[in-house]
């Protein structure tokens, strides 16, 4: 079934790059760190942006360059490239975000070999009239670096072409993501996640092909028999944690499932889209701005809690799992005042922290009691 | 027998008599019809000058470290923090503080003073959250920070104009907020008197920190924690800028007259980050070696305004601007470029900025081994800071490691620290006198 592909392509991420660099030789591969990146650009320029993320295994390389305060995610990137697991990037690049996944970068970038790597100083105020003109200055020194670099001229046509290609990928995910309102969702919040993740890390028009048979063939009649079970949402920092995601689905005391989250491996990834406008690179610069936000970019107001409790009631959550990388910082900031808003609003949470590896049997124990206090009516 | 001659510095006093006041002026301010409101360390101080004289503000870092520093009232700081539900892996500083507004305890006595506004910037993770969390602690205080995460100075990357436009054109729209929220009209005089502060203050500190060169070291780094503060007060203060010029001219004198800060100097360190605010100690322990710690890029580069020069690989201070700001525009453009080039600064974007400005000093203030604070209650200072000593090591720099807290001594290991520091130290060949 088309659902599966996700994953199959999540698992062999790399083989489908070199496949894909194979087949496409006059494409360059570029390794990306967060999600920020302005991909319009690159795919324009027939770069290819695949975000770096960890494997999840335990790893001993990255303690000479990361301090061990840093999430574990920052490490588990960086442990990647210093294995050698991304042989293949021709280049990397950053779009300014955490101080975390930074480090990951510049580390990359001093001890692994690559013949382009970009800092793009993406504004951290977004809610300032005076990010838009700041970003589009930047865009347009990285579109001249990226064509002196693969000595393709960005022209409007290959961008507009870019930006569609990019539209319709979000236009499609969300329209997955609406299925998952219904009482009965067709898909998981693992396959959800697969689905996501898996676009980061594969040219979008393959991805966009099999959404839309997924869209228009399965899950219109996908029946997983689990109208009864509990609707979580997610929520907090990088997750892409399989074995977490899937541990909590099939819990089979309180079964629930996950219906919508807020995560840069999920929906934040592509919420939004490039509103098309004569000049392209305002259009661009103001898709990333105003995309819902990572924690460190959320302020002074805090923008993304409103548009969580709105995810939270549009899906009909019943309760909400709020997932943090140890040590991040601007989500840590921001847990405490979710948790009180949430429960607030009568949905309650519970707080998780991750590492590269997750604790499952721990986990499991407190995500059954979480669940059962969200089913008290029944027992009692 | 002494190897140099030592004696006091004659403006310690006054050093502790402007922090004292700094203080004060802010608790006592709205007594006096004054405004009051609370900023981080590295804020433009100088824009809320233009509101007027009777504007008195009070900085984090500051005020979290002085909360370190008494080790009894900082544990009911973290713990109120952390019943709070705030992760004790999350700076020190701000726990401190979050922690007084908990607890409604200010560390100099009374019930915390809530500020009116809150001016801010930021440059980490956490400076911008750490003041949208007192605004909702304190129930909403308006909020206003500029972001400066506009990309590395020059020499280390390119400065354009829309990088200086967006950091100026912020503090633009910031003036306008400040008149909004406070009902004042903005002075542009008094502004450009306090942009002007701020320029001397900062040239000045730097240049203070490049007498210590010499051998002896006039000064050493425990006094320097002292007197580097005053700028993370009020750097626009005229009061401040004024004493700089005075100490200037006392190191200097320290410095022709051959006075040391540590009589038996033998061998100079630089540290780096903030230290463990409670454990000072150390240094004074280290000083039985003979070892000074003449400084680092934090008490250097924090307030201090250096360039650092690619081609002589030389970290010299920043002069002053050829002329006083004399339209808003201007005032604010000035700002700007002047503090994005801030040393501490750079390494937000790359570590190697950082490597290259340590192991400049370490050439020109002639500088025998680094000591490294891996530091857990910062991550803005600690970021890259495993880079930075491979980086040295490569450049053939003896560099030790330690791991602390600069705010929250439950993470500091002082024997072990000790230990780490004799071994250190023993590398050069010298022994601990008792």
């Amino acid at each position: 079934m088309y659902i599966e592909e996700f994953k199959k392509y999540y698992e062999k991420r790399h083989e489908y790059a070199k496949d894909f660099k194979k087949k496409h030789p006059d494409w360059k591969i570029v390794g990306t760190f967060c999600t920020y990146y302005p991909e319009e650009l690159m795919y324009a320029a027939k770069v290819l942006p695949v975000r770096i993320l960890g494997s999840h295994e335990p790893q001993n390389v990255t303690e000479p360059h990361i301090f061990g305060m840093f999430c574990p995610f920052c490490r588990d990137v960086l442990a990647q490239g210093l294995q050698g697991r991304y042989d293949y990037l021709d280049g990397i690049m950053i779009a300014q975000s955490c101080l975390h996944v930074r480090q990951s970068y510049t580390s990359w970038d001093l001890h692994i070999p690559v013949d382009f790597r970009y800092y793009l100083p993406m504004p951290h105020h977004l809610q300032s009239a005076r990010a838009k003109d700041f970003l589009k200055a930047e865009l347009e020194k990285f579109k001249k670096a990226l064509e002196n670099w693969t000595g393709n001229k960005i022209t409007d046509e290959a961008l507009d072409e870019a930006i569609e290609i990019l539209n319709e990928n979000r236009r499609l995910l969300r329209q997955a993501y609406d299925f998952r309102k219904k009482d009965n969702p067709p898909m998981t919040g693992l396959e959800a996640m697969y689905m996501v993740v898996s676009s980061q890390m594969m040219h979008k028009k393959d991805h966009n092909e099999i959404l839309k048979n997924l869209i228009e063939k399965e899950l219109p009649n996908r029946d997983l028999g689990i109208g009864d079970h509990i609707r979580l949402m997610v929520l907090g920092s990088e997750n892409d944690d399989v074995e977490f995601l899937d541990m909590v689905e099939t819990i089979t005391s309180n079964p629930a499932k996950f219906v919508i989250d807020d995560h840069c491996t999920g929906s934040r990834y592509f919420w939004n889209q490039v509103e098309p406008k004569a000049d392209r690179l305002m259009a661009i610069a103001e898709r990333y701005i105003n995309r819902p936000p990572c924690p460190t970019k959320d302020w002074p107001n805090r923008l993304r809690l409103e548009h969580d409790l709105n995810l939270a009631k549009e899906w009909n959550v019943q309760g909400a799992v709020l997932l943090q990388q140890k040590f991040c910082d601007p989500h840590e900031c921001d847990i405490p005042i979710f948790q009180r808003a949430f429960e607030e609003q009568g949905i309650k949470t519970l707080f998780l922290e991750l590492d590269v590896l997750v604790p499952v049997g721990q986990f499991k124990i407190r995500t059954e009691a979480f669940l059962e206090t969200l089913s008290s009516e029944d027992l009692f | 027998m002494a190897k140099y001659k030592t004696e006091p510095l004659k403006l310690w006093n006054k050093a502790k008599e402007i922090r004292q006041q700094y203080y004060k002026n802010y608790a006592t301010a709205h007594e006096k019809g004054g405004i009051r409101w609370a900023g981080g360390a590295w804020t433009f101080d100088a824009v809320p000058a233009g509101l007027g004289e009777d504007v008195y503000s009070l900085t984090s870092e500051p005020y979290g470290a002085s909360v370190a520093w008494n080790k009894n009232f900082a544990l009911e700081c973290q713990e109120a923090a952390e019943a709070f539900g705030f992760a004790r892996d999350l700076c020190s500083y701000m726990r401190n503080y979050w922690g007084s507004i908990l607890i409604d305890k200010y560390v100099f006595g009374g019930p915390f003073p809530k500020p009116d506004f809150l001016w801010q910037d930021h440059i980490c993770c956490s400076h911008a959250k750490w003041y949208q969390n007192i605004s909702y602690l304190e129930g909403g205080i308006p909020m206003y920070c500029v972001d400066m995460g506009a990309g590395a100075y020059k020499p280390f990357a390119e400065v354009t104009e829309s990088q200086i436009d967006y950091i100026a054109n912020q503090l633009l729209d910031g003036i306008e907020w400040l008149e909004k929220v406070t009902g004042r009209k903005f002075n542009d005089e008094l502004f450009f008197e306090a942009c002007w502060n701020d320029f001397r203050s900062t040239s000045r500190w730097a240049q203070i920190c490049e007498l210590n060169r010499a051998v002896p070291a006039p000064l050493e780094e425990k006094t320097m924690y002292s007197l580097y503060v005053l700028a993370t007060l009020q750097k626009s203060w005229k009061v401040v800028a004024d004493f700089y010029d005075e100490l200037y001219e006392e190191v200097k004198d320290r410095v022709d007259r051959g006075i040391a800060a540590v009589e038996n100097e033998r061998v100079r360190v630089i540290t780096d980050t903030q230290p463990p605010w409670a454990f000072l100690k150390i240094f004074r322990y280290m000083e039985k070696y003979g070892c000074v710690s003449v400084g680092s890029i934090y008490t250097y580069g924090l307030e201090g305004m250096f360039v650092y020069d690619k081609e002589k690989h030389e970290f010299n201070h920043r002069p002053l601007p050829p002329k006083k700001p004399e339209t808003r525009e201007e005032a604010c453009r000035m700002l700007a470029d002047w503090h994005m080039c801030k040393p501490e600064y750079q390494h937000f974007v790359h570590p190697e900025y950082k490597t290259l400005m340590m192991d400049a000093i370490c050439k020109q203030w002639n500088v025998d081994g680094v000591m490294l604070h891996y530091n857990r209650g910062c991550e803005g200072l600690s970021v890259g800071i495993a880079e930075v000593r491979l980086g040295l090591l490569k450049r053939g720099r003896k560099v030790m490691t330690f791991e602390g807290n600069m705010g929250d001594e439950r993470e500091f290991d002082e024997a072990r620290t000790v230990q780490r520091i004799d071994a250190f130290l023993e590398t050069f060949g010298i022994r601990k006198s008792e």
